[in-house]
């Protein structure tokens, strides 16, 4: 359980049976009023986020919140089946639970699996990975378009601007946090 | 951690305040911070120190020197107040407290104003300050707003019916601070009764207190009151905020009995508790209370 005075930013507190993070949060308290907590609250499964301000007294339960290490084993449709690597136990996260990780899960990946109440509810995946480009257009010697990159499909079939000298085969560096290429990877 | 410039600046202003107070024949005192009793208040947790208290305000013991005859005196304190922290509080903060016998609120508003001037000056900023991106104008008269007035002019609610919903203190943060001292510095006055804490009623017109708050760029930078030197309606508050105290469930202590003993010898008198962080946060264009102390707690 948590009070009020334990409010702060990154602290995650449960609401109507929802877990919430605090995304910001600012004390006050005005003169010889009461405290006052404001805060940012996003709603860790839908990540809707909205203002509300708590006073001094309040209290919050815990969420239910466990991380695994899981290692992604392989998508069918829209169902990706990972398995927690050291119990075995295998469980399946949808596309839509996923969001932008599926982007850049490759198999036999190790992700962290956030689970609220024993369901899961988020990935988060290494901050680099590294993904094959399995489309890429020539490279136009003379291209006079004045654009710096071009895209490209890795093997995911995510699509990511690139320079212009990279081409099909090649294996590239990805920030799984912006979606960025971050360099090309000699093997 | 405090900023270089912070940390010179403090120093100046300190030296600043102190040349205002001697040239303005005031005497500086320098009172015990821990004590084994505090006036009681409901929305202040007391740091307890073995079985006695850090202070939370220098006040008790300065109305109790008053009360024995020193008309005029200043105090440079840190005060001790738990739980509070955020980017304008410290749980363990400096306090700038004076008072006045024989003055009222509206006197010490105008000292304020002198005072903060002067301190200015000193630092050789002129006439205005520049906080956070807006000038704030320090020229005389400064905004002077009734608790009423503010209420009919940035809330949906008056005043006393906030108050009745609980609201008050909610609708005051959200609604109208951020309002307060914009441009130029704004004197928010004339409390609702109920709020009066240690303030006198106003003569002839017992439903507000006269007590005052002063804010700059929407930060409170003071609290002042015409103070209360009723015994039997000092007694009769703290007995009401001990219950309050009681009700939230904690302990509000002994009552401060040598107080109620020689408050009926305290002469009429004004004075204000002012937080001297936040005055060197103005000066300093601090965005947080962090970049003018020398070490926040987290780095204790």
């Amino acid at each position: 359980m948590y009070t009020s005075s334990d409010l702060r930013k990154g602290i995650k507190v449960s609401i109507d049976g929802d877990p919430y993070i605090v995304t910001d949060f600012e004390f006050s308290k005005p003169g010889k009023g009461q405290a006052l907590y404001k805060c940012r609250l996003k709603n860790m499964i839908t990540g809707n986020a909205f203002d509300r301000t708590f006073r001094s007294g309040d209290k919050f339960e815990k969420p239910d919140l466990m991380e695994r290490t899981m290692q992604f084993l392989y998508g069918q449709g829209d169902e990706f089946h990972f398995m927690d690597t050291r119990s075995f136990e295998q469980i399946v996260i949808t596309k839509a639970q996923l969001g932008d990780a599926i982007n850049f899960l490759i198999d036999n990946m190790e992700v962290d699996v956030l689970l609220f109440n024993d369901r899961p509810i988020g990935v988060t995946l290494p901050n680099f990975v590294n993904l094959t480009v399995v489309r890429a257009d020539p490279w136009v010697k003379g291209d006079t378009s004045g654009s710096d990159t071009k895209p490209v499909t890795v093997e995911t079939g995510y699509v990511v601007q690139v320079p212009p000298f990279i081409e099909e085969g090649e294996k590239l560096q990805i920030d799984t946090r912006t979606g960025q290429y971050v360099t090309r990877v000699k093997e | 951690m405090g900023t270089l410039r912070g940390l010179h600046l403090r120093a100046s202003v300190i030296r600043a305040v102190r040349a205002f107070f001697e040239e303005a024949g005031y005497l500086e005192v320098d009172t015990p911070l821990r004590l084994p009793s505090l006036a009681p208040e409901p929305h202040i947790e007391p740091q307890e120190s073995g079985s006695w208290f850090l202070q939370t305000s220098p006040e008790l013991c300065m109305k109790r020197l008053l009360a024995r005859g020193y008309p005029k005196i200043f105090q440079l304190c840190h005060c001790f107040r738990k739980g509070e922290r955020g980017k304008r509080h410290l749980a363990e903060f400096a306090m700038l407290e004076w008072y006045r016998a024989g003055s009222d609120c509206h006197d010490l508003m105008a000292e304020t104003e002198q005072l903060i001037r002067f301190v200015a000056r000193e630092l050789g900023m002129g006439e205005a300050v520049v906080y956070q991106g807006q000038r704030i104008e320090l020229a005389a008269p400064w905004e002077r707003l009734t608790v009423a007035a503010a209420f009919a002019r940035y809330a949906p609610v008056s005043a006393n019916e906030a108050l009745q919903r609980g609201k008050f203190d909610e609708v005051l943060v959200e609604q109208i601070e951020p309002h307060l001292g914009q441009g130029r510095p704004t004197f928010l006055y004339d409390y609702p009764a109920a709020l009066g804490s240690l303030a006198r009623l106003k003569p002839g017109d017992p439903t507000v207190a006269e007590r005052f708050e002063l804010y700059f760029a929407g930060i409170e930078l003071a609290n002042g009151f015409s103070e209360l030197t009723d015994p039997v309606e000092q007694r009769r508050r703290f007995v009401a905020d001990q219950a309050a105290i009681r009700a939230q469930g904690r302990d509000p202590g002994p009552m401060p009995e040598k107080f109620l003993d020689e408050v009926s010898a305290m002469p009429e008198a004004a004075g204000i508790a002012l937080g001297l962080d936040r005055l060197v946060m103005l000066f300093a264009d601090a965005a947080t209370i962090d970049q003018v102390v020398a070490f926040p707690p987290e780095q204790l």
